[in-house]
């Protein structure tokens, strides 16, 4: 009965990239695009990245699994989620340029929607550790207003979602190890090594 | 349960649609009526119920387009072929396909709805009958009319 149909050929790459190029370019001029995202190859592996009309809301490492990521972005800021690399081409400049050594300041506008109350207050802070520079966990408590918090800024680390650049792997334990890492303590301590060395 | 990303809907769903375009509209327009299906879906997807069948929606979106394609098609002055002669350009490569786009621009406009709707949309005879109007019957009828029509036009040229 349907023998007609069933030996019909998988729809190409090139056409499915074709007709994605249209898609993107309607639904960019009609704004109806709420979430932009990209992957992006570095040292520390593939990283998502992901941006709104406000800024880039989201960066998440292999580890974090970024179909969970990109469900999790659906769910929280809009379903509304399309992949256009070219939305996020200068975050992806500036994270090469930073892993390569060229580039110690990210300069991009961000949106923290993903993170709220203290734990936001936290995040704020985290930029002011320089480059190759570490603060303490207990340190940041006390910069955000609530020294007793150290377990606080520590849970505000883990949930970053914008590790690197909100550098949260600049902060260390207070007896000089590096502790845990929403990457990986690996990972940490390479970023680290990283910035120290340039 | 929570809504998908968009882009998983454009990657699951976007083969069939474009299919069910071709189906209706031949190879080119097909890339117009797709483009502004999934702008369509994506300007409604925040709206749409957990529990809804995606592909279900997507095709009676799809079948609106389609529509709004013939119509602007009838409304041009000179009348244009449906199907141009470069095929291959639009990633339709091999004769085969190009003779089964044929095949069903040759079918009156419902047998192709039913066939597309039903074989390539995958949607059961009573959702082509909610989109098209009429009955489940009427809608098995056309399509079984379409099938028998294509196997004459359509197979009898292959080799099988």
């Amino acid at each position: 009965m349907t023998e007609i149909f069933t030996d019909l050929p998988e729809i190409d790459a090139e056409t499915r990239r074709r007709l994605h190029a249209r898609l993107v370019a309607a639904a960019t001029e009609a704004g109806v695009i709420d979430v932009a995202y990209r992957t992006v190859d570095t040292p520390v592996g593939t990283l998502l990245l992901a941006t709104t009309e406000r800024g880039l809301v989201r960066v998440a490492y292999p580890s974090e699994d970024h179909a969970a990521v990109l469900e999790q972005l659906a769910t929280r800021v809009s379903p509304r989620v399309l992949r256009v690399p070219a939305r996020l081409d200068l975050a992806a400049t500036e994270l090469e340029e930073y892993f390569t050594g060229r580039r110690q300041l990210f300069d991009l506008p961000l949106d923290l929607q993903l993170s709220q109350g203290f734990r936001r207050t936290v995040l704020s802070h985290l930029t002011d550790i320089g480059y190759g520079a570490t603060a303490s966990y207990a340190e940041i408590a006390a910069a955000a207003g609530n020294p007793k918090a150290v377990r606080a800024v520590g849970s505000a680390c883990a949930t970053n979602p914008l590790p690197v650049v909100v550098p949260c792997h600049r902060v260390v334990r207070s007896d000089g190890t590096t502790g845990q890492y929403v990457g990986g303590a690996d990972v940490k301590k390479a970023l680290l090594r990283m910035e120290a060395a340039a | 349960m929570s809504q998908q990303p968009f882009e998983a809907i454009v990657t699951e769903h976007g083969p069939t649609v474009l299919r069910v375009c071709r189906a209706i509209l031949g190879p080119v327009a097909a890339d117009d009526a797709w483009s502004e299906t999934f702008l369509s879906a994506l300007r409604a997807y925040p709206d749409l119920g957990p529990d809804s069948n995606v592909q279900a929606w997507l095709v009676t979106i799809a079948h609106r387009k389609a529509i709004d394609q013939l119509r602007s098609q009838a409304r041009r002055p000179v009348p244009v072929a449906v199907l141009p002669e470069e095929p291959s350009r639009d990633g339709v490569p091999g004769s085969g396909q190009t003779e089964l786009w044929t095949a069903l621009m040759e079918l009156p406009l419902k047998q192709r709805q039913t066939v597309a709707y039903h074989y390539l949309g995958g949607l059961p005879y009573a959702e082509v009958a909610e989109i098209l109007g009429g009955t489940p019957q009427a809608a098995r009828r056309a399509a079984a009319d379409g099938i028998a029509a294509l196997r004459q036009t359509y197979l009898k040229g292959t080799v099988r």
